[in-house]
């Protein structure tokens, strides 16, 4: 599904340039459930970006679902991001001026589908993370796990390949980032190729996969008793 | 390209986000809101110009003479200089593809009187031409002609409240007055834009004044309009020709204005002409640098908007927008902003002037201010094109901002 070698990224400072990513090589199956560990500034979140497209990277090669990832302009990479990726953030990005359902229902938006239909669909998905109720609601009258739960079910909406989760708990306390990742295992164990990054051992240790990185180069990848004990 | 999803998307945008909207949106219609006050009241003033001088006819030329000021040629200061029929036809004559139209003019003081209604008037005996330079508009009847003035009938025609001090309510035309003991025929009733002392004046043909009011052809005036093909400098230069060689002709020295002058409506037209240019120029000076600051003021609200939904923007763009549908999306916005707050800047404008149009007209010698369609139409395009760039510019470089960086953005 997600196949990288030796991928390389460095970002300019002043007259400088800062070597983020120092060739990573790694390979993610379909139906995986990986997440990536790292201290700030590992890279891991530089990674993620170019993963999901919504940065370039400087060498190596790219497949995203057998397609290799190479000068994209913005709109080819808007079209594939809607087409095969769904992001889930830290600090939920939802747009204030929508409702949960609007939220929710704007990925297919961009797909361009009808709006009676587009909106079926994404009520569909808030039932899905449990949320039916919530639907008419702004996100500011909704509580952290809430809102990661409309994020996420925005994530599924477009039915992605994969889905990106950027330190999904980082902003909640644990009761609710255990919900948020219960929420986010059923969706692997749906099938769903699952994309975390995250610092914490805890959220890494439910994941079936954890890929270690450290100043820009992987220096573990195992699979989790989790993944063992399936 | 009518799309219903993109216009509900822009409304929820206007809507959630009213202070803004209202804010850019009244720059612009203050904007227009000026321009369409100043445009009508310069409009105004040029419309009060324009009448001021429209009692006579554009073309008009007044040949008048007096006393003369010089000696000349050994004849004296202060001789009286006459006006003749000779002369008349000599002007005809002599500058005949230069002249439109031309009349003699000769006053009298008249008591007028119908039954037992009498009142002093001043008649005016002039040629059938007279019309046409005076300006006189005729409201039943008919004017005076040729026939008129080769048989010395004795038609008279007179003015609108001539009438009804004479006639009340009652029919005038096809009755006799007597003016000054003898009887003459009304055979047209006029009005004028010149006021009320115009239309109480009347008009009898010159032959018959010369006839029977001191049996001589002297004249008061001559008075002409010039051929309206000349342009204003010819038709200037006309006049001054005309003047050298009527006071050469009459013995009067060249330099002297009070003995015999011509009045040019020329003169009067290249100088309002010039006035009203340097006023249009800085009108639309001042008109459109309202526009500009109309403009400015909404490109910065565009700018700060932009700005602030960069990260809107971000997010969109990971869900799948393309940078052209944020920019289209942020241009219909604004373009629909600028339209909707330039429409009403305008209606409100136009408005106001019909409000304070009439006093203006009573009190400050502004006519009719108001703005024409077609200063509409082009202030409307601007303001379009305006929202447009406005929004173009910022939204297409936000839409070029890498989405990682738009979210980063707070």
């Amino acid at each position: 599904m997600i196949k990288i070698e030796k991928l390389h990224k460095s970002y300019p400072i002043g007259k400088d340039s800062l070597h983020v990513l120092k060739g990573i090589d790694l390979n993610i199956n379909e139906g995986e459930f990986v997440s990536i560990m790292g201290s700030s500034g590992s890279g891991k979140s530089t990674l993620l970006n170019i993963v999901g497209l919504l940065d370039g990277h400087d060498e190596g090669n790219y497949y995203l679902n057998g397609q290799l990832i190479k000068d994209l302009n913005e709109k080819k990479a808007a079209v594939l991001r809607n087409k095969f990726l769904g992001f889930v953030f830290q600090s939920f990005n939802l747009i204030g001026y929508k409702t949960a359902l609007e939220n929710v229902a704007l990925p297919l938006y961009y797909k361009g589908m009808a709006r009676k239909e587009r909106l079926k669909v994404a009520l569909d998905y808030l039932d899905k993370v449990g949320l039916k109720d919530w639907a008419n609601h702004l996100p500011n009258e909704l509580s952290g796990g809430q809102k990661q739960r409309v994020a996420i079910a925005r994530a599924l909406v477009t039915k992605p390949k994969v889905v990106l989760a950027d330190e999904p708990t980082g902003a909640l306390d644990s009761v609710t980032s255990d919900s948020v990742m219960d929420l986010l295992k059923d969706i692997n164990n749906e099938g769903m190729t699952v994309f975390v990054i995250t610092h914490e051992e805890e959220v890494a240790a439910q994941t079936k996969r954890i890929v270690r990185l450290k100043d820009g180069l992987i220096i573990s990848d195992e699979l989790t008793k989790a993944a063992k004990a399936v | 390209m009518f799309d219903l999803d993109r216009w509900r998307e822009i409304f929820q945008s206007i809507n959630k986000n009213r202070l803004r909207s209202v804010m850019s949106g009244f720059t612009v219609a203050f904007a227009i809101l000026l321009f369409t006050l100043l445009f009508g009241i310069v409009s105004g003033l040029s419309n009060s110009f324009k009448s001021a001088f429209s009692d006579d006819a554009q073309n008009f030329m007044k040949v008048r003479v007096w006393k003369t000021s010089k000696p000349y040629k050994g004849l004296q200061t202060g001789r009286r200089v006459q006006l003749r029929n000779e002369d008349y036809n000599y002007i005809g004559k002599e500058y005949e593809d230069r002249i439109q139209y031309q009349s003699a003019r000769v006053f009298k003081n008249f008591s007028i009187k119908y039954k037992n209604e009498a009142n002093v008037y001043r008649v005016r005996a002039v040629n059938p031409d007279h019309q046409f330079l005076e300006k006189t508009i005729i409201d039943e009847g008919r004017f005076l002609n040729e026939r008129d003035l080769n048989e010395r009938s004795k038609n008279i025609v007179i003015g609108r409240l001539l009438k009804s001090d004479l006639f009340g309510e009652r029919p005038a035309l096809g009755k006799r007055v007597n003016v000054s003991g003898s009887s003459y025929l009304v055979i047209g009733i006029f009005s004028d834009e010149g006021g009320d002392s115009e239309e109480r004046k009347a008009f009898i043909p010159i032959t018959t004044a010369q006839m029977m009011y001191g049996n001589n052809d002297y004249l008061n005036e001559v008075v002409l309009g010039y051929n309206p093909n000349l342009s204003l400098d010819k038709a200037i230069a006309f006049g001054k020709q005309m003047e050298r060689d009527m006071r050469e002709k009459m013995n009067i020295h060249p330099d002297d204005r009070s003995a015999l002058s011509v009045r040019n409506m020329a003169e009067a037209n290249k100088g309002v002409g010039i006035f009203m240019a340097i006023l249009y120029a800085i009108v639309i000076l001042i008109g459109s640098g309202t526009l500009v600051a109309g403009i400015i003021g909404i490109s910065n609200i565009m700018i700060f908007v932009i700005k602030e939904r960069t990260k809107e923007f971000g997010i969109r763009k990971a869900l799948g927008a393309v940078p052209s549908s944020i920019v289209g999306m942020v241009v219909q916005e604004s373009v629909l902003i600028t339209t909707i707050a330039g429409y009403l800047g305008l209606s409100l404008g136009t408005y106001i002037l019909s409000l304070i149009g009439n006093s203006l007209e009573e009190n400050y010698f502004i006519k009719d201010p108001s703005v024409s369609p077609e200063i509409v139409i082009g202030a409307t395009l601007v303001l379009i094109s305006a929202g447009l760039i406005a929004g173009y510019i910022p939204a297409k470089r936000a839409a070029n901002i890498k989405p990682i960086e738009a979210l980063r953005a707070d």
